[in-house]
């Protein structure tokens, strides 16, 4: 590793090894970090990115292994002391207070008083506006967090750990929640950064957005680093190589079988905003047997809340919807999924997982009764089913007894996918599911999906990802502002079109013709 | 990768192991405890009398503090099961003095058993109650279950103008004798009251492990929201763990007043402090989604063996309260090293490992 001495290098880890009950998440790892640039981890769902990077940033400490800033050895026992020599993070899995306001929460433990140590929430909130304004983010400072979409949760986090000025910024995927426009905007941000001397770690498993910004790359895989370079001399191939250690999987692709007759019909979706205006604005759709619907739009289209609506988790959503053509008339979610539907829902930390029950009780949690005989769950059964999902989909765990939190993000996320899978349901919402799951993983989540329509599912998949979406929809809808704006067949769908379908109303103002219809 | 946990679960049994494994045990190893530790100081404590009589008193805290195991787990609490215990008692004595006055002339008189299922669906009913003002009203489990105390409690203390019930012996000819057998009779050597905490006991930790309803409680408790996503029906779960908890304290008030052969309004205050100790002591999590049957039940049986002991060694029951709260902080205490020590000793394996 003699090839990089244009930057200077800030921290060092030297042989750092991390080790958790029932795991080794890091072995032997020498890892630097250079001022001025973007450096970039990579490596498949649990390679040990996230474990590697808490521990520069002070929340884990190392089992093995030392830490040098600027070639003085530390070791920080808290995310404060990390803080206090300059190291911030945004954490893969966000860290907010929900009941707190958006100022609040960015100015969390570092709150600005006055001279009789009262907080001075004026101000708190000025300067909060000011990293939002940065971000483009349209938040207000005095939004409480609860009431922001996962999206713009993230962009708070991120806008909390720039108004650090750190000297060292590690981003552990922060755009995973995020759609195309605001990622833009975040590599803006990043490149000013940079441009000031900030060394940035940039952990993605966008491999387009990683070649886009990166500097310096290193690849982890099974905790172990096996490869770094410099990003000018790779390219994706190079990096998938190094991470799985074979070349990429290509994503499924169509296999020319015909979708059937409807399965599943949206009438006239509604659902109005506590803020006026509608987040889902008369939205009707039709999905076939063994077809896959993609649904692409930016952040805040209201693909989500379609999904809700269609789920039944809101009472005051209006619309009809029809499975095989009959009507569904139960209201409630358990009687929905009854009937066939199925969610995997965006934020898994708040609606996808039970984080302190184990991996194998969350896979069955939707599907318990396919396991019951008369009242008693059949172990064997289950055991049986929560092998079959960790096999066919490349769960990482050593134990399915384990707790569910003790898994990687990406492996968090497949357990959401297999306990939606094991409903057997006939029609499958599935939103944003490729969210932070490796390349790897990526392709047999879509391989899963291919199946499933094959075996005649009916699939709506929700994504801000343009190329995720042309290759794997039979069709395509996009919404904006939460009407449909476009709906394309393969075949006719560009990109330049979707994108522009996406951008559709996005006026600053919502419109106000709707209020006519109601 | 895989092959490391496989090699570190063999290599066990290192210090550290051990007393990780003497800390999960913890609240079984204090029991064993108490169990020695009385029998030498205090004579008569290990004769077959006095462990029948003591375990009947631990029945009785057994039985609430399943129930609020459930509760518990469920993330919300249930502060009324002291009172409920006081107004089934009420019930049930009134029933067997008086029946039921049909204002026409005629009176209702029931057998002992009609009267036990009565009693018990009023415990069930105000179960229910708790459990509508908390899922449908949204009142937050602590002011609903505080406020049903009160009410219950008011309610016990007016249907005898706060008198007691005295002589429950019943009249042979009107059917309404042998309430006696709840608390005084004998089954195969046992009292009666033991083998229902035996039933009730298994029925509640099969259905805690074997049953949906039972994995769907842990995950309301763990996390509601993603519960509901899959398909829980949260509702349905927390009405059940009220109800079965008011169930619980129907059952005690039955077996108490048949015990004593008299109502008192006044009947468990308090009960439900020493139903939450017993569920904390055998290791349910205040904050919801932990929790085990089997765990409950020891904890009741050293808290009642504790109190009963430390009375026949003659303690003041100023010093019992100090000593009981001491061993409620203590237990819990224990239990966030243990959690601590485990990781270490995995980390212990994993360095043996290699
Ligand atoms: N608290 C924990 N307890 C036990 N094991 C853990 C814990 N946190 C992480 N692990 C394990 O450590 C390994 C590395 O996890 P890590 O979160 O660093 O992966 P990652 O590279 O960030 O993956 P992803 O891309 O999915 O986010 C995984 O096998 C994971 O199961
Ligand atoms: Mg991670």
């Amino acid at each position: 590793m003699n090839a990089a001495i244009d930057h200077d290098v800030i921290l060092k880890l030297v042989d750092v090894s991390k080790v958790y009950s029932g795991t080794v998440a890091v072995k032997r790892a020498n890892f630097e970090v250079r001022k001025g640039a973007v450096n970039v981890l990579v490596g498949e769902n649990g390679a040990g990115k996230s474990t590697l990077m808490k521990i520069i940033a002070g929340v884990e400490q190392p089992t093995l292994g030392r830490i040098l800033l600027e070639g003085e050895e530390v070791s920080f026992s808290s995310s404060g002391e990390a803080v206090s020599r300059g190291i911030g993070m945004v954490f893969q899995e966000l860290n907010l207070f929900g009941n707190l306001t958006v100022a609040e929460n960015i100015f969390a433990t570092r709150e600005i008083t006055n001279r009789f140590r009262k907080i001075d929430s004026r101000e708190q909130e000025r300067r909060a506006a000011e990293f939002l304004e940065r971000l483009e983010a349209g938040i207000r400072p005095d939004m409480l967090v609860e009431d922001l979409r996962i999206g713009q949760q993230q962009l708070v986090e991120i806008a909390k750990a720039v108004s650090l000025d750190a000297r060292i910024l590690i981003m552990d995927e922060p755009t995973s929640a995020l759609s195309a426009a605001e990622v833009e905007i975040l590599f803006k941000v990043i490149a000013d950064l940079k441009a000031s001397g900030v060394a940035i770690v940039y952990i993605s498993h966008r491999l387009e957005e990683l070649i886009r910004i990166g500097d310096y790359i290193t690849v982890l895989r099974d905790g172990r680093i096996t490869g770094q370079e410099k990003m000018k001399n790779v390219d994706t191939q190079w990096i998938v190589r190094q991470m799985i250690g074979s070349d990429a999987k290509d994503f499924a692709k169509a296999d020319g079988h015909v979708p059937g007759e409807e399965i599943f019909r949206a009438e006239d979706i509604c659902l109005p905003r506590v803020t006026g205006g509608l987040a889902v604005d008369h939205v009707s759709l039709s999905l076939r047997t063994g077809e896959i619907l993609g649904i692409y739009g930016l952040m805040g289209a209201g693909r989500s809340e379609l999904f809700d609506c269609i789920m039944g988790r809101h009472g005051h959503a209006t619309g009809t919807i029809f499975i095989a053509g009959k009507k569904v008339r139960e209201r409630d979610t358990t009687r929905r999924i009854r009937r066939g539907l199925a969610l995997i829902p965006e934020d898994r930390q708040r609606e996808g997982l039970v984080s302190i029950l184990s991996v194998a009780s969350n896979l069955t949690l939707a599907s318990l009764s396919r396991f019951v005989r008369l009242f008693h769950i059949s172990g064997a059964k289950e055991n049986q089913a929560v092998a079959q999902m960790v096999r066919e989909l490349a769960i990482k765990v050593a134990d399915p007894a384990q707790e569910v939190s003790s898994l990687s993000g990406g492996n968090q996320q497949k357990v959401v996918i297999g306990k939606a899978l094991l409903t057997g349901p006939k029609v499958l919402l599935m939103d944003e599911p490729s969210r932070g799951i490796d390349v790897g993983a990526k392709a047999d989540v879509f391989r899963t999906m291919r199946k499933l329509s094959r075996d005649g599912l009916g699939i709506l998949f929700a994504t801000s990802d343009l190329d995720e979406v042309m290759a794997l929809s039979d069709r395509i809808a996009v919404m904006s502002n939460g009407k449909l704006t476009g709906m394309f067949d393969r075949a006719e769908a560009t990109e330049a079109a979707l994108v522009a379908a996406s951008a559709l109303g996005h006026g600053p103002v919502p419109h106000t013709e709707s209020h006519a219809h109601d | 990768m895989t092959d490391i946990p496989a090699k570190a679960s063999v290599a066990s049994a290192s210090n550290g192991s051990v007393l990780l494994t003497l800390m999960k045990a913890r609240t079984f190893i204090a029991l064993i405890a108490v169990l020695i530790f009385f029998s030498i100081a205090a004579p008569n404590f290990l004769s077959a009398a006095n462990l029948i009589l003591m375990s009947k008193h631990v029945a009785l805290n057994a039985f609430l503090a399943m129930g609020m195991t459930f509760v518990i787990i469920t993330g919300g609490i249930d502060l009324s099961v002291g009172s409920i215990v006081g107004l089934c008692g009420m019930v049930a004595g009134y029933l067997v003095l008086n029946g039921i006055d049909l204002q026409v002339g005629y009176t209702i008189y029931f057998n002992v058993f009609e009267i036990a299922l009565i009693t018990l669906a009023v415990g069930i009913l105000i179960g229910a109650v708790n459990g509508l003002l908390i899922t449908r009203l949204n009142v937050a489990p602590f002011i609903a279950t505080l406020g049903v105390l009160y009410v219950a409690r008011g309610l016990a203390l007016l249907s005898s103008d706060g008198r007691t019930f005295p002589n429950l012996v019943g009249k042979p000819d009107l059917g309404t004798t042998g309430f006696g057998f709840l608390g005084a009779g004998r089954l195969l050597g046992l009292p009666v009251s033991i083998w229902i905490l035996v039933v009730v006991a298994l029925g509640a930790a099969y259905l805690a492990k074997y049953t949906p309803l039972g994995r769907h409680i842990f995950a309301v408790g763990g996390n509601e929201r993603a519960a509901r996503i899959s398909g829980v029906r949260v509702n349905m779960v927390k009405m059940f763990v009220y109800m079965f908890s008011g169930f619980c304290a129907a059952i005690v008030g039955l077996i108490i007043s048949s015990e004593l052969m008299a109502s008192h309004p006044a009947t468990g205050e308090s009960f439900e402090l020493n139903a939450i100790a017993a569920a904390v002591l055998g290791g349910t999590s205040m904050s919801g989604g932990r929790g085990t049957i089997g765990g409950t039940i020891v904890g009741a049986f050293v808290i009642g063996i504790l109190s009963d002991g430390l009375v026949m060694m003659g303690v003041s029951s100023f010093w019992q309260m100090v000593i009981k709260g001491l061993v409620i902080i203590v237990a819990v205490v224990v239990d966030q090293a243990q959690r601590r020590l485990q990781s270490r000793v995995t980390l212990m394996q994993m360095a043996k490992a290699g």
